[in-house]
């Protein structure tokens, strides 16, 4: 450890970058790249003697080698597919070593977001491992000379029964490699009786390196002489420098100079905002320098938006007749009839990601190529920006995925990335971009701020006998395209042109809005204040009507039928409506269990307590929520317990997919309690976790109680589709106990203490 | 032994032991530990969340104490005895770190470093402590993957092994 000490010492007097060496543990798991790599970079698997498939690597030893193609952010993806593969081979999980694909198309899909890893890579990860098995198979009946349709797989053997014959699949390895790959249509899949690891699960791959601080995330990459950048970026979108003057950010020690960024051509995409960046020894000394700089502005047209005038008019926009995206019956003529008609404006603002591990990248520069080290879910999108930004071919941008420290949809959008490729090319040495937390709240793609207005007409049971509901938040694709305004199908269908209920008129809007900030995905995006609007609306028409919540919400969804899109551009998430129909009966059932587990109904609920109930399908998988809350005088609020159902069809990994639905109660309990981020002239107006603050321990539900139904079905999603039903079910809650309904987020406009 | 200062070769040091290991700083005394810690040592485990002490991603013990690492400058980290994840448990796993094994604790696993070094301090000076007191000790700490349930339980199940 004597060591430690000398290069600290060094490193302070002789003013130079820090010495690598023993201790520089960063990029072991990641090993550098020299200069002649070039798409594709061989991985262990690649290299192993049997390889059957770009996911799967068996050596001589019995050591097989699974490829994780998708980001590691904390859903256990990175696990789950390298178990499905291991499963089909029959592996055992001792002897598989999970190796971190880097960006390579060879690998289909990478972009790690919209709960589909598993939903659209079960299959091949099942074929890679059926391949080998089957392989493995033909090998060893070569070997004994017996057919091989007496031989079949125990764990990590092939055996013939009769022979009493064993031979491990490392020494079967080297035979196997040299028979042909065999056709899809030979392959036989493991019948559910025989999976080892579906559906019992595994944890973490990386559990251990998790809790002992070895875990490398993109903050813990390091490389030899790399110098850290902070930038300080324009405050309001679309902002250019005027002028600046950095005499006094240089005087700071460890800064070595400044560098300017060019400001993005519209529309943004992924491209780096632009700015000055403060390139320093360490990232405090980055930090100290940009705080010294003096830089004026021209912030452009966007330092108009105010959040509050902008209320108003998504508000204003929502009262008048808007796109019709979805129709049925003729809902305005029940409304003209006139008769008992029940109104609400629900709204959401802007939400912000707030992953615990800021934006970071490293990036070197050399020989015209770059590699790059980031906590990125999606590397494609890395080699495809910074190919852009550095003019050089996409193949000769080589993007390491770390560990991510949270994602949320956030790390799907490079920016950061390209920062720190464009200034490693300018500078010529390997650059580390380090955003801080109020970079990283300020300069986000924001969930889309929204206002919905809702109208039903209701008939003598108190059910509607006309629903209207109108959407308008700026959409996702104005960060490709300025003049995009209305919503993109991908993002009505979550949870407006999609609302399942029984009704005999309905009509769906979406109006414009212009967006003055990055509009991006975050954790369940539009489901947020989709299900929010109509399940807390349903809500209210339950109440007037004076009838039990849940079985008011049951007689909307009515009886198990499949939704018929016919004239709505419905994408079904990507997946085909054959394997993925929208089956109202599942989303019946879900509502069933929960309320059966939540004991709904049949518990008492005494003065500041209360339940509320949302069901919600999104990214495929069918949700019902119960959340149970205590309101005390002082306007405080506590959620002890709160139950949900989910059917995501088969699951992989039940003990993953509990933590997410448990994950997923407290990311809605952020976004109830104080989710906000507004913006004045352009500038946000939130910097650090004491203004935008995400919940903490003794403000999350004490106990969440997931129930998983047992599914037959093709998995779907489960990163995501928690949150929406929580967040109307908590809001409902809130009702029953004090009696305040909640229409605009987050409750700290409730007025409750 | 450690003291706080001194000045070595023309240049006033810090010294501080981190880990066991005596170490001595002759940058910034205002460089927050936690730079020290990451850029300086390499000892990555702490990590970097807000920089203002409102995460507890950076929590370290100092003089057994946790601490967060990102607003403790150098000069105040001068004669001090720094624990890291690195230096936690000598001998392997601490229980606090089997106990969040056992109860399968981490997502994303930024955090944990923070909660850990957070519920080890808890543990040092409470044995068992109860739910209300685990939120108090724990309420700085934020995850954003929302396992706090399961600290919770972790904490609990540490309890059973903490002598």
């Amino acid at each position: 450890m004597s060591t430690i000490e000398n290069v600290s010492r060094r490193r302070f007097l002789t003013g130079g970058i820090i010495a690598a060496g023993a201790l520089v543990l960063g990029i072991r798991y990641y090993p550098k790249l020299s200069s002649s790599d070039k798409l594709p970079h061989n991985t262990d698997a690649d290299r192993s003697i049997l390889h059957p498939s770009v996911y799967l690597g068996i050596d001589p030893d019995g050591t097989v080698w699974i490829v994780a193609h998708r980001s590691e952010m904390g859903t256990t993806s990175r696990t789950t597919l390298p178990l499905v593969v291991a499963d089909e081979l029959d592996a055992d999980w001792k002897r598989v070593k999970i190796e971190q694909a880097l960006g390579d198309k060879r690998y289909g899909d990478q972009n790690t977001d919209g709960s589909h890893s598993i939903r659209s890579f079960y299959d091949a990860m099942r074929e890679a491992g059926a391949t080998a098995r089957f392989m493995l198979i033909q090998a060893a009946a070569q070997h004994w000379s017996v057919p091989a349709a007496e031989c079949e797989t125990d764990l990590h053997v092939v055996v013939h029964r009769s022979s009493n014959r064993r031979a491990g699949y490392g020494e079967l390895a080297t035979a196997a490699a040299k028979l042909p790959t065999p056709k899809r249509e030979e392959l036989k899949l493991k019948p559910k009786s025989a999976w080892r690891y579906i559906g019992k699960g595994e944890v973490s791959y990386d559990l251990e390196a998790l809790v002992t601080g070895k875990a490398i995330y993109g903050m813990d990459a390091r490389l030899d002489g790399m110098v850290y950048a902070s930038l300080e970026r324009p405050p309001v979108l679309g902002g250019k420098v005027k002028s600046y003057d950095d005499k006094e950010a240089l005087k700071v020690a460890g800064v070595r100079q400044t560098v300017p960024i060019d400001p993005f051509q519209q529309a943004p995409a992924f491209q780096p905002l632009g700015g000055i960046a403060v390139i320093a020894d360490n990232t405090w000394a980055a930090f100290q320098g940009r705080k010294k700089l003096n830089i004026a502005w021209d912030n452009g047209p966007n330092e108009s938006y105010n959040s509050d005038s902008y209320k108003n008019e998504l508000r204003a926009t929502s009262h008048n007749p808007c796109k019709v995206v979805r129709n049925i019956g003729d809902a305005d003529a029940v409304f003209a009839k006139g008769g008992k008609v029940q109104e609400a404006d629900y709204y959401v603002p802007l939400l912000a990601h707030a992953a615990m591990e800021p934006l970071v990248a490293l990036a070197e520069f050399r020989d015209g190529k770059a590699t790059l080290w980031a906590p990125t879910q999606n590397p494609q999108a890395v080699q495809d920006i910074v190919s852009k930004e550095l003019g050089i071919a996409k193949e000769d941008v080589i993007c390491h995925v770390t560990l991510l420290g949270g994602g949320f949809g956030r790390k799907s959008k490079p920016d950061y990335v390209a920062e720190a490729a464009v200034l490693s090319k300018k500078m010529s040495r390997p650059v580390k971009v380090v955003w801080t937390r109020e970079d990283d709240i300020k300069f986000d793609y924001y969930n889309a701020v929204a206002s919905m207005y809702m109208k039903a007409a209701l008939g003598p049971n108190g059910k509607p006998t006309a629903w209207l509901q109108r959407s308008v938040f700026p959409p996702i694709p104005s960060i490709f395209d300025v003049n995009a305004v209305y919503g993109d199908p991908a993002h009505l269908q979550q949870g407006w042109t999609d609302i399942p209920y029984d009704l005999p008129n309905l009509r769906v809007e979406n109006g414009p809005a212009k967006a003055h900030v990055r509009i991006g995905w975050l954790r369940s995006v539009a489901n947020i204040y989709h299900a929010f609007a109509i399940q807390c609306f349903t809500d209210e028409l339950a109440h007037a009507a004076r009838r039990d919540p849940l079985d008011y919400l049951l007689d909307l969804i009515g009886e198990p039928r499949t939704i018929d899109f016919k004239g709505v551009e419905y994408p079904n998430y990507g997946a085909s409506m054959d394997a993925f129909p929208w089956e109202t009966g599942r989303l019946r059932h879900v509502t069933e269990v929960v309320a059966e587990k939540s004991g709904w109904g049949k518990r008492k609920h005494g003065k500041g307590t209360g339940v509320g109930i949302a069901a919600h399908k999104s990214f495929l998988t069918y949700v019902a929520t119960v959340v149970e809350v205590e309101v005390n005088d002082q306007g405080e609020v506590r959620i002890p317990r709160v139950d949900v159902a989910l059917d995501a069809g088969l699951v992989v990994n039940p003990e993953a997919t509990r933590a997410q639905f448990e994950g997923a109660a407290v990311f809605g309990t952020s976004v109830v309690r104080t989710g906000e981020i507004t913006a004045t002239k352009g500038v946000i107006d939130q910097s650090n976790f004491q203004d935008y603050p995400v919940a903490r321990i003794n403000e999350v539900p004490a106990k969440t109680n997931v129930y998983i139904i047992d599914s037959d079905s093709p998995p779907a999603g489960v990163g995501e589709p928690g949150v929406p039903p929580f967040i109307a079910a908590f809001c409902n809650a809130i009702f029953a106990a004090t009696g305040k309904r909640v229409r605009d987020l987050p409750i700290t406009k409730l007025g409750l203490s | 032994m450690i003291r706080g200062r001194l000045v070595d070769e023309g240049r006033e040091m810090i010294q501080l032991k981190v880990n066991g290991v005596e170490q001595s700083f002759g940058g910034e005394p205002e460089m927050p530990l936690l730079w020290y810690l990451r850029d300086v040592l390499g000892l990555t485990g702490s990590k970097f969340g807000c920089g203002v002490g409102l995460c507890g991603a950076c929590t370290v013990h100092l003089n057994g104490q946790a601490t967060r690492s990102c607003v403790t400058t150098m000069s105040n980290a001068a004669g001090k005895e720094v624990t890291t994840i690195e230096g936690l448990d000598k001998t392997g796993l601490h229980p606090v770190q089997k106990a969040w094994m056992q109860i399968n604790v981490p997502q994303c696993g930024y955090c944990q470093v923070g909660q850990m070094m957070q519920a080890a301090a808890l543990l040092n000076s409470n044995k068992k402590p109860t739910d209300k007191q685990i939120d108090e000790a724990m309420s700085g700490n934020i995850c954003r993957c929302g396992t706090y349930q399961r600290i919770r339980v972790a904490i609990k199940a540490a309890a059973g092994e903490v002598s």
